[in-house]
């Protein structure tokens, strides 16, 4: 059973607390990165793209026994790895829990600016559309 | 070229650090370290000269312009025009009225295709852009192209980011209304033939427009002595403000074209049954413009002015060979675009890495570039890539600017395996 999403963040805002140096930062993204399950290859086409200026993401969502399931990709290991991030705070959760998520890690974590509107990177509109997509299997059940 | 074949950095005629003092952000640091500004492609800084100009407009002379008898528009209506002139000197224009101000190269551009295209291309007529044109040198000419029927033609290009001048020839026809091609590259750096291809143009009867946002920035350009018919540039790419930029045109051109908007300023006298239009440039201007914009530029303006020309050639020159010389020495690193003649840009991949993990991992050590496709997603194709890093330079960029690049660069490769 997965903790609850306020959980899971706490959880990621104590890990990203053992690094000083960017460096160390960022080198723990890369690596969430490559470690970020691959996206069934059927899912990554057009119809599961979301569009970004500078990086590309999939994302893929099936309901399971209640809880939505996310998996996605990106053509960018950085973007890739703040996906991982994502998927692990957001994947196997109830519908309405992903849809009222308040999402302060990414914050808390110093990395706002990947989740600004002006990166253009495909992100926000990922989490965009991870919470709509919790509001429609919301509304189904 | 062998970094040992470099010159030493030429520091009697280009004083580059009173150079920097002018310019306060370079002072700056980001992500806790000093401020490495590369992405002058997409804006440059501005000057001490130019933000005080500002402030003072607001702070002394603000009114508008054009339309008060009272004191303060008329010193605001004289900085204005003194403005003009002073860009009109700049680019050697034969007068001020065929400098019209515009909010950026954009609108410049948008202004020649609506107004005169409009007017001159009928269905068959035909119009040459480049592959290495800007989207805001494509799309105006598309949709300008697809309401009159017009045919779009593209100059293609080779591997290392030069034009094909022969394909060039076979495109022109008697059809061809006009060539609008970019100065200098904004991904490539490449420095376009402009002469031939206007020489070229105007033998097959067909007008030239020149995108030379990113040219202005490194050289002084005679309007007269390239013989274009339309010459556009922006006002931030040149260490001026945001938000104004400038259309020089051919004085019959501008003459024979009708208004681009209507409004205040333009007319010459309005009833509800007729309107005629004002004379150049205003006919052009409609509405209260971008007063201090336009003051802002000319402020800028004089500042580069002041410089010693070709000591600033120089030194952007000295910084290319520089740069290009460092970066072919990182291994995986290509570079997009190797033209013989370029201006002090360099667009490089790092093999199998996203630009976008390049450019933000230098961004964390304080190094400025542009990751992306740089507006440019037809060349971006050509290629085959999803964008480039593009680091581009400015004469108060320094050789410690590209080492501080180079090792970025390097603990980014290493970061990313």
């Amino acid at each position: 059973m997965n903790g609850t999403i306020n959980a899971i963040q706490d959880e990621v805002v104590e890990e990203f607390g053992f690094f000083d140096r960017w460096m160390d930062k960022y080198e723990y993204l890369i690596d969430l990165g490559r470690k970020l399950p691959l996206i069934d290859a059927a899912y990554r086409d057009s119809a599961h793209l979301i569009p970004g200026c500078q990086s590309q993401v999939w994302l893929h969502s099936e309901l399971e026994g209640g809880r939505v399931r996310f998996t996605a990709d990106s053509d960018a290991i950085i973007t890739k790895g703040i996906i991982a991030l994502l998927v692990r705070v957001l994947s196997d959760q109830k519908p309405g829990d992903i849809a009222a998520a308040d999402l302060y890690f990414i914050d808390r974590i110093g990395l706002r600016e990947h989740l600004s509107p002006t990166r253009s990177n495909g992100l926000v509109n990922m989490v965009n559309r991870m919470r709509t997509i919790g509001e429609e299997y919301a509304r189904l059940n | 070229m062998n970094q040992a074949t470099v010159p030493m950095e030429s520091s009697v005629t280009f004083d580059i650090d009173r150079i920097r003092r002018d310019f306060p952000i370079l002072s700056r640091e980001v992500n806790g370290r000093p401020l490495v500004y590369l992405d002058n492609g997409a804006t440059s800084q501005k000057p001490r000269s130019v933000i005080d100009t500002i402030d003072r407009y607001y702070t002394d002379e603000n009114a508008n312009i054009h339309r008060g008898v009272h004191h303060l528009s008329q010193v605001a209506t004289q900085a204005y025009e003194d403005a003009r002139e002073t860009i009109a000197r700049w680019i050697n224009a034969p007068a001020s009225r065929q400098v019209l101000f515009t909010r950026g190269t954009t609108e410049a551009i948008n202004l020649v295709a609506s107004s005169w295209g409009r007017d001159v291309l009928f269905p068959g007529d035909e119009m040459v852009v480049s592959t290495m044109e800007h989207h805001s040198n494509i799309v105006p000419w598309q949709m300008i192209c697809e309401e009159r029927c017009a045919k779009l033609k593209v100059i293609p290009m080779s591997g290392n980011g030069e034009l094909d001048m022969d394909a060039f020839e076979g495109l022109l026809t008697e059809r061809t209304r006009l060539v609008s091609v970019a100065h200098v590259s904004n991904t490539l750096g490449t420095i376009n033939p402009v002469r031939e291809i206007i020489a070229r143009a105007h033998e097959a009867g067909a007008l030239v427009l020149l995108d030379g946002a990113q040219a202005l920035p490194h050289m002084r350009i005679d309007v007269q002595e390239l013989g274009a018919d339309f010459y556009a540039f922006s006002g931030h790419k040149v260490f001026g403000p945001t938000g104004v930029g400038i259309l020089y045109g051919r004085e019959e051109l501008l003459d024979s074209m009708p208004p681009y908007q209507g409004g205040g300023d333009m007319i010459e006298k309005v009833t509800f049954e007729r309107t005629t239009y004002n004379t150049l440039p205003h006919k052009f201007e409609a509405g209260t413009p971008n007063i201090v914009g336009g003051i802002g530029l000319a402020a800028a303006i004089d500042y580069v002015s002041a410089m010693d020309q070709a000591a600033f050639m120089a030194h952007e020159k000295d910084l290319l060979d520089y740069a290009t010389s460092a970066l072919c020495d990182i291994p995986g690193l290509g570079i997009v675009g190797t033209a013989a003649d370029k201006a002090s840009v360099i667009s490089f991949n790092l093999e199998g890495q996203h630009p976008f993990d390049v450019g933000t991992l230098l961004d964390q050590q304080g190094v400025a570039v542009r990751t992306g496709h740089h507006c440019t997603q037809p060349l971006m194709d050509y290629y085959g890539i999803p964008g480039t890093v593009r680091a581009s330079f400015a004469f108060y960029n320094s050789r410690a600017d590209v080492d501080a690049l180079v090792n970025a660069i390097r603990r980014a490769a290493d970061m990313l395996g």
